[in-house]
């Protein structure tokens, strides 16, 4: 007799379904282009490309992967990686949606809280870029009016200020020691900018952990 | 057939694609949702949970929007639109687009037409590039998600206190990077001081709300604290930015 999938099972398979046929899918948009336009592509171009694109984003996303699938759970998981934009919406979105609820990712009901929160702003996203697109003419000189320019130039600031006094307050013996670490290290290393903060989440995660497993070892947590 | 980065076709392929992207988040809300149900959880809640995401969702959604019309003038609209609602985000495809181009003798944002072979090869390395995440999650996700469960059953206290770790590390980090300009205070550039007076300007109405729950017994605000302290922020930027920038 055929064993019954338990949810978390059938989400992993059926993640796994969606996302490698996503993938296939991505590699036929670039096949179909060539063969209806009868375009190979530039393969030098193609090599160079590469070589200066992949070597950095392979590297990241292997380090964002085993970052942010325990932060994100399998349904939002498997969801995030094909939705893109993680840290700057998906992550926000699930981490509200959690405290919201009152729920850890771990749990089966964070693991739905999780993946509802994921998939609304996904389908949410997806709706309003596609009503940009076909409003892109009467659109395109209202958001890119200097007017609203630094609204927009500053949505990671406004975005983190609340987060972080929703998780932080609760979480505060944690913090103190990342914050600290990092506001030191963003303002005194000038390298780190927006191009190297992907970089620098995995060491603020794995520095937090170290401090966190110490305070629980010495029982001040 | 000629080719034109907004030819009607492409339209049709990055179409086809991102309906089969949004099918998936319709099959992942409707499978949770389900589960939700049977595990006894309110379809209040759940009600609630979807609408504070989606109303969330907007403003950062709205920037992505703009991300598209700002590649359009290279790329034309249909592959920005693929990219940015699948997998990708505005640096990264930026930094793609720049090193395929430049690769192939074109200067990012100069560029007034792409022969069709030009575009494919952009395509392409945006897409080998992009690629490691969607099956690495498939090939590991399983085995980390297990850990984090036996983690749990293990230790409960741990493992709430290493999930939160993982938050707090993530947001430290981003904390940090708002005052990555900051220095430049010193040198006289009061533009640095802009993105720690947004995150001020949020982190305040966070607060008010907070108060706001516990003083006047308001719980429904804390569903929509964050999204007004996001666009209280964002708002915040236009004055702060023409006085200090």
């Amino acid at each position: 007799m055929k064993k019954k999938l338990s949810y978390m099972d059938s989400v992993h398979r059926d993640g796994r379904i969606w996302n490698l046929s996503v993938m296939v899918l991505l590699f036929a948009f670039p096949a179909a282009v060539a063969v209806i336009y009868r375009a190979m592509p530039d393969w030098h171009g193609f090599i160079m490309g590469l070589i200066a694109t992949a070597p950095m984003y392979w590297a990241v996303a292997v380090v964002e992967t085993f970052t942010y699938v325990p932060m994100l759970g399998a349904g939002g998981s498997y969801l995030s990686f094909v939705t893109g934009n993680i840290s700057n919406l998906k992550l926000p979105v699930a981490i509200n949606a959690l405290e919201q609820a009152d729920v850890k990712v771990n749990s089966e009901e964070g693991e739905i809280i999780s993946t509802i929160s994921i998939a609304v702003s996904s389908i949410v996203t997806t709706l309003i870029i596609i009503l940009g697109v076909l409003l892109i003419t009467p659109l395109t000189p209202v958001l890119n009016s200097p007017v609203l320019e630094p609204a927009f130039a500053q949505i990671l600031p406004a975005l983190f200020g609340g987060l972080g006094v929703a998780f932080i307050s609760k979480n505060w013996k944690i913090a103190v020691a990342p914050v600290i670490l990092m506001l030191v290290l963003f303002i005194a290393v000038p390298a780190l900018n927006a191009g190297t903060v992907g970089i620098m989440v995995p060491v603020g995660v794995l520095f937090t952990l170290a401090v966190s497993r110490i305070l629980y070892k010495k029982g001040l947590l | 057939m000629g080719f034109n980065v907004n030819s009607p076709v492409l339209y049709v392929l990055a179409g086809l694609i991102v309906a089969a992207v949004l099918a998936q988040s319709v099959y992942f809300l409707v499978k949770a949702w389900r589960r939700g149900v049977e595990l006894g959880m309110s379809r209040d809640k759940l009600k609630r949970i979807a609408v504070t995401s989606a109303v969330f969702t907007v403003a950062p959604a709205v920037a992505i929007v703009i991300s598209v019309i700002t590649l359009a003038k290279d790329l034309g609209v249909p592959l920005p639109w693929l990219r940015l609602s699948v997998v990708g985000s505005m640096s990264y495809e930026t930094i793609a687009a720049t090193n395929a181009e430049s690769a192939m003798g074109l200067t990012f944002g100069q560029v007034s037409s792409l022969t069709a072979s030009q575009y494919v090869t952009i395509v392409c390395v945006m897409t080998v590039s992009i690629m490691v995440g969607i099956w690495l999650v498939p090939v590991v996700g399983k085995k980390l998600q297990s850990g984090m469960i036996s983690m749990e059953n293990r230790d409960k206290k741990w493992s709430d206190i290493f999930s939160s770790s993982m938050f707090i590390g993530m947001i430290s980090a981003f904390l940090g990077y708002v005052f990555c300009d900051f220095s430049k205070v010193f040198a006289g550039d009061m533009s640095g001081l802009i993105p720690p007076l947004v995150l001020l300007v949020s982190a305040l109405v966070m607060c008010l709300a907070g108060l706001a729950v516990k003083k006047l017994k308001w719980p429904w605000i804390s569903d929509y604290a964050l999204p007004v302290s996001l666009i209280a922020g964002m708002a915040a930027a236009i004055p702060i930015t023409a006085w200090l920038g």
